[in-house]
């Protein structure tokens, strides 16, 4: 589905992501963790199609087709869905009227008629209980005033709405109480299929008790360093990150 | 046909020719004397003046305009030519054709409440005490040249009546419409007057569908009276050869409540000066405003809030979405006088600028002389929020659309202070067409005005 080779990325000059490969296939979920500032969110904007990022170096190809010849627009209509470390406030556009463009926009894209006014808010009603988010919050501007762990779940209600084939959802988890990270992990368990995959991005292993993931990657200085299967993230927990740094400057030495 | 060096001329060689016909109403001829006196004296306005620093008048006047102090239309049928856009919009309507009031066979309307919807012609010689008791009370012919020569000529207008206690069941539509062949002068004097207690809703509408130059002097003073309450509403949708200087004056008693939304969707040269006098204590005064300007449009917003009473809130947004050449010019004062302590005074204006060329001049004065008060101003000038564009376009939505959206957003803000609903609903969709350059001036001028060529006024979102 997914398929990254050397990839590079500058921002203003500064080399962020260094060489990244990662293969993902349908039905598979993949956790990447790995220290602050390594890239993680960079990588992630970079496959959504943020601007200004250069791509250096490297490919992207998503089921098969090459990912920088897409506007952002038409890889989310393709399939791909960013779930943002920080979604965006938006002052003004209701979530309502947020949701019922992009949902025209994919069908349009589709071929498919936009949807009556009532057919899409019995859509919303259905898709807002996946992640049980308050009714009040819909005629809300997007994101306006919400606490951290409204926003993070409101990803999670796009992302139903959207039903993409491939989210990434970064740090989703954090800021979320035990409550909210059980309702939105089951929000996502929901929505796996063996036709879609996930590339959860996060910092702590408990996430990962819910959301059980088939690889783990660590992100280290914008590539992966090591791979694993969901008990790297046990090793991570318990042992932090010093021991595979410690294990790279052995192996470059 | 003579020829005159200027505009000034003609208008105070026409004054002296028609003097004696101009002074009939007796209780207006030393009036009309001392404005024109002041107008000679002041002249039209320059760019050496403070308040009219960034906006030049010279295109303006440098057009031969016909100066109207007769009637020419007669009893013509406005509706055979006019309707308001806002069909679900039930209103008490009073029209002026080319500065006169149109329908002649009934020059004066009363509500069984008492409120009477008037000519301002009719209502000199019906109520003359009335009238006397404001007319002219609130403007300032001494040092506003527009205003003096607006008094020195005014023939007509709407006069508005409202006693006290009367909540004015529909909201009263002043129409003002200029549809001519020639080049014209009109000024329009309205007089509104809202007994203590009552209330009022009133929207004044400006649609200019001459293709010919036109300038539109108009003068309106508002007198909210004790615990009274007045939702002012004006539309400008004018053609882009149409000059206005709309000048409104409100004057607040204690406890009163205004709200004033200025809406402008297009016009060739605007210039709004909009003055509150807050004389009283314990009032509340909204100014809100949206203008949507492009092409070579020019659109100047000064506003004068004057707080002379302690205890009083005033609260002041204006946004603006400025493409192509297009000029916007912002002046926000408020002066807290030494007698109004515990003011509150909040002046915001923000400004999306879409091209390089576009400008906007934005300066808030504050003046304050009292020392126990809250005030606070300011003014942005900015693009879009990038950020807010990508995650938009992460959900799918294009980029002219998520601009859309943003824009729409932006003026938001203003619009869902508009408490009459079909109002509110039709300007979200004026807008709306607005921002997507749909919609020229409004769908009835397409319709309506006899020009061949549909007149399309992008807003050009590659430029955002
Ligand atoms: N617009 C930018 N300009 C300059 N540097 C940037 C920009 N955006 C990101 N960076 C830098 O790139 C690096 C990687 O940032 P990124 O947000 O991808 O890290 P991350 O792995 O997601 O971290 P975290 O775990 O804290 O979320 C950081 O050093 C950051 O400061
Ligand atoms: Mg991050």
């Amino acid at each position: 589905m997914l398929s990254i080779k050397n990839l590079k990325v500058s921002i203003n000059g500064k080399k962020i992501i260094n060489g990244f490969n990662l293969e993902v296939k349908a039905g598979e979920v993949h956790a990447i963790m790995g220290p602050n500032g390594t890239g993680k969110s960079t990588l992630a904007s970079a496959i959504a199609g943020k601007e200004n990022y250069v791509i250096t170096e490297g490919s992207i190809l998503y089921k098969g087709k090459n990912l920088f010849d897409m506007a952002p627009e038409i890889r989310s209509r393709e399939g791909i869905f960013l779930g943002f470390q920080y979604p965006v406030e938006i002052p003004g556009v209701s979530i309502t009227n947020f949701m019922k463009t992009a949902v025209n926009e994919h069908r349009k894209y589709k071929g498919l008629e936009p949807l009556t006014g009532s057919a899409f808010l019995k859509l919303m009603e259905e898709k807002k209980k996946v992640v049980e988010l308050q009714a009040k919050l819909s005629n809300r501007s997007v994101n306006e005033g919400f606490s951290g762990g409204e926003k993070k779940k409101n990803e999670i209600f796009q992302m139903a709405m959207l039903e993409p084939s491939l989210a990434i959802l970064d740090e989703t988890d954090s800021g979320l109480d035990i409550d909210a990270l059980r309702i939105v992990a089951n929000g996502v368990n929901k929505l796996r299929t063996k036709d879609n995959a996930f590339i959860v991005i996060t910092h702590y292993q408990r996430l990962l008790d819910y959301i059980i993931p088939d690889f783990v990657h660590v992100m280290y200085d914008g590539r992966i360093v090591k791979s694993g299967g969901k008990e790297l993230a046990f090793e991570l927990e318990e042992k932090g990150y010093d021991w595979i740094k410690k294990e790279l400057e052995e192996k470059s030495t | 046909m003579e020829t005159y060096k200027n505009l000034k001329d003609k208008i105070l060689e026409t004054y002296s020719v028609n003097s004696a016909f101009l002074n009939q109403t007796n209780f207006l001829t030393g009036i009309r004397d001392k404005a024109i006196t002041h107008f000679d004296t002041l002249g039209f306005p320059h760019n050496k003046l403070e308040d009219w620093r960034h906006t030049k008048l010279t295109g303006v006047l440098e057009n031969d305009y016909s100066i109207c102090i007769e009637d020419s239309d007669g009893n013509v049928d406005v509706n055979k030519f006019f309707h308001c856009d806002i069909t679900d919009l039930n209103t008490y309507t009073a029209v002026l054709l080319n500065g006169w009031f149109a329908y002649k066979n009934t020059p004066i309307t009363k509500l069984a409440d008492g409120t009477i919807i008037a000519s301002l012609t009719h209502a000199l010689k019906e109520f003359p005490e009335i009238v006397k008791k404001h007319y002219g009370k609130y403007c300032d012919i001494e040092k506003n040249a527009f205003e003096a020569l607006n008094t020195a000529f005014a023939l007509d207008g709407i006069f508005i009546y409202v006693p006290d206690n009367v909540i004015v069941d529909k909201p009263i539509q002043i129409i003002s419409i200029l549809n001519k062949k020639e080049n014209i002068l009109v000024q329009p004097r309205n007089l509104v007057i809202v007994g203590k207690n009552s209330q009022l809703k009133l929207v004044h509408c400006d649609d200019i569908f001459s293709h010919t130059p036109t300038l539109t002097n108009s003068l309106t003073e508002i007198f909210v009276d004790e615990n009274a309450s007045v939702d002012h509403y004006k539309m400008q949708n004018n053609d882009n050869h149409s000059a206005l200087i709309a000048t409104t004056y409100f004057h607040q008693k204690a406890n009163s409540k205004l709200s004033s939304n200025t809406i402008t969707l297009n016009g060739g040269f605007i210039r709004n000066n909009t003055n509150v006098a807050i004389n009283g204590e314990n009032c509340e005064t909204n100014l809100y405003g949206i203008y949507l300007v492009d092409g070579n449009q020019i659109i100047d917003n000064h506003t004068f809030v004057d707080h002379i009473k302690p205890n009083s809130t005033s609260n002041e947004i204006f946004k603006g979405v400025i493409d192509n050449q297009a000029k916007a010019v912002f002046s926000g004062k408020i002066l807290v006088r030494k007698d109004a302590q515990k003011t509150n005074a909040f002046q915001t204006n923000k400004n999306i600028l879409l091209t390089d060329e576009a400008t906007i001049n934005t300066k808030p004065t504050l003046e304050i002389y009292a020392d126990d008060v809250k005030c606070s101003h300011g003014a942005t000038v900015g693009q879009l929020d990038h950020e807010a564009l990508f995650y938009m376009r992460s959900r799918g939505i294009s980029e002219d659309n998520a601009k859309m959206l943003l824009m729409y957003a932006f003026t938001d803000e203003v619009i869902t202070k508009i408490s009459i609903e079909p109002l509110r609903e039709k300007i979200c969709q004026l807008v709306n067409k607005r921002l997507k350059g749909e919609l020229s001036i409004c769908d009835q001028c397409v319709m309506h005005c006899g020009c061949d060529e549909a007149v399309v006024f992008n807003i050009d979102m590659s430029k955002i």
